[in-house]
């Protein structure tokens, strides 16, 4: 299942990076099932919410997914990015955990559906100029397209693109970094 | 935000494409070099007899040690500088630099009668050694931290002792141009000591710059 989910996530990506948009939704919500699967079982005591690791897992591998090399298998760049991302939770609340970096290359995570509750990723969203904010949430919390956005706030779809990129980096830079 | 919303707001963003890592790692290398360079013949310049000098296995040893240094570094940070890649056999490659440097040292040792040995590893302008490696070698190295930012290792501390390493390994090449001492007993301790230095400045530039 794990040799499916590699050849089918890589073909997404590269398709996503060739410009295909469909593929690269249907990648992330592949990854973000698998990610949650792993963090899931990682995270054993309280006090990390598996789901705000899987999004700053999302955020970071969107924001440098020019480090990964399309002759390159996908799933064990995913799975280095989510460990990190683990670590990193875990560090910033004060606790030390090991996970070993074998482990992670026979990881079988099942997907697992998304459960709600309070986010550090709105924290950071609070935390952006008022332009940026209003275009993220837009297009995220009310599901807008960037078409839709830029008319319903009156700026191009240039103007839109730009803020959605800027937003995102600075999400993605201070997740979790923001008091908790 | 439900992790639904936050995908919605990737993928909206997915046009945009940054340039991939191994190619950005050849450009900043080439910006990297073209600094140490600029540095380098502004200030202290190649030795005047370098010509004559090129005939010599001394003086082309160092140029052996140093190159293999930044060859086996440059490969080992981009390894490092992208996640899940795997950096086992870069990794290996870095005791290439080393071992030849202890295998000259031992050559030299049975070459040079033992009364010389001590002139030879002083040599004539240590100190200049020592602050014009790290000299040249900032520039580049402050590049190679900004590339591991825009990079994602998820190794920093490392990563950036390795960028101190691929710095210290070039400016030490333009370096070698310059000094007159070309014993390996020379190189294998001054050389040693201002690589050394940079290599801890990345570490610590590592640990302290490269968040992401």
């Amino acid at each position: 299942m794990t040799g499916k989910d590699e050849a089918e996530l890589s073909r997404l990506l590269r398709a996503a990076i060739a410009g295909d948009e469909r593929a690269y939704a249907d990648f992330l919500h592949g990854i973000a099932a698998l990610v949650r699967g792993f963090v899931r079982r990682k995270i054993v005591q309280g006090g990390v919410d598996p789901e705000d690791v899987v999004q700053e897992t999302l955020l970071a591998i969107h924001v440098k997914r020019h480090t990964w090399r399309p002759d390159a298998p996908v799933l064990p760049w995913v799975y280095a990015i989510a460990r990190f991302k683990l670590i990193d939770a875990f560090r910033r609340r004060g606790r030390r955990i090991e996970v070993e970096i074998d482990e992670i290359a026979e990881t079988f995570a099942e997907p697992e559906a998304e459960t709600v509750s309070e986010r550090d990723i709105n924290r950071a969203l609070d935390g952006l100029p008022p332009a940026q904010r209003s275009v993220v949430a837009s297009i995220s919390v009310d599901g807008h397209s960037i078409g839709e956005t830029a008319s319903k706030l009156g700026i191009s779809e240039t103007a839109v693109r730009v803020s959605l990129h800027r937003g995102l980096a600075a999400i993605a830079k201070r997740f979790g970094r923001t008091a908790t | 935000m439900r992790t639904e919303d936050l995908i919605k707001a990737l993928d909206a963003d997915a046009r945009d494409e940054a340039m991939p890592m191994d190619r950005a790692w050849w450009l900043a290398v080439g910006v990297a070099m073209a600094i140490a360079a600029m540095v380098f013949f502004a200030t202290i310049g190649p030795r005047p007899d370098i010509m004559p000098a090129m005939h010599t296995m001394r003086f082309m040893s160092k140029f052996v040690f140093t190159l293999t240094l930044a060859a086996s570094a440059f490969a080992l940070i981009r390894a490092l500088s992208m996640p899940g890649a795997s950096t086992r056999r870069a990794t290996a490659w870095m005791i290439a630099a080393p071992l030849l440097v202890v295998l000259a040292v031992v050559l030299e040792l049975f070459v040079v009668p033992e009364a010389d040995w001590g002139k030879r590893l002083i040599g004539s302008n240590m100190m200049i050694c020592m602050s014009f490696i790290p000299l040249i070698g900032i520039g580049p190295l402050a590049i190679f931290l900004g590339m591991l930012r825009y990079g994602a290792p998820t190794r920093p501390v490392l990563a950036g002792a390795v960028a101190g390493l691929l710095a210290g390994g070039l400016a030490a090449t333009f370096y070698a141009a310059h000094c007159f001492d070309d014993s390996p007993l020379f190189v294998a301790t001054w050389y040693t000591v201002a690589i050394a230095f940079l290599t801890a400045l990345g570490a610590l530039g590592g640990r302290f710059f490269v968040r992401w």
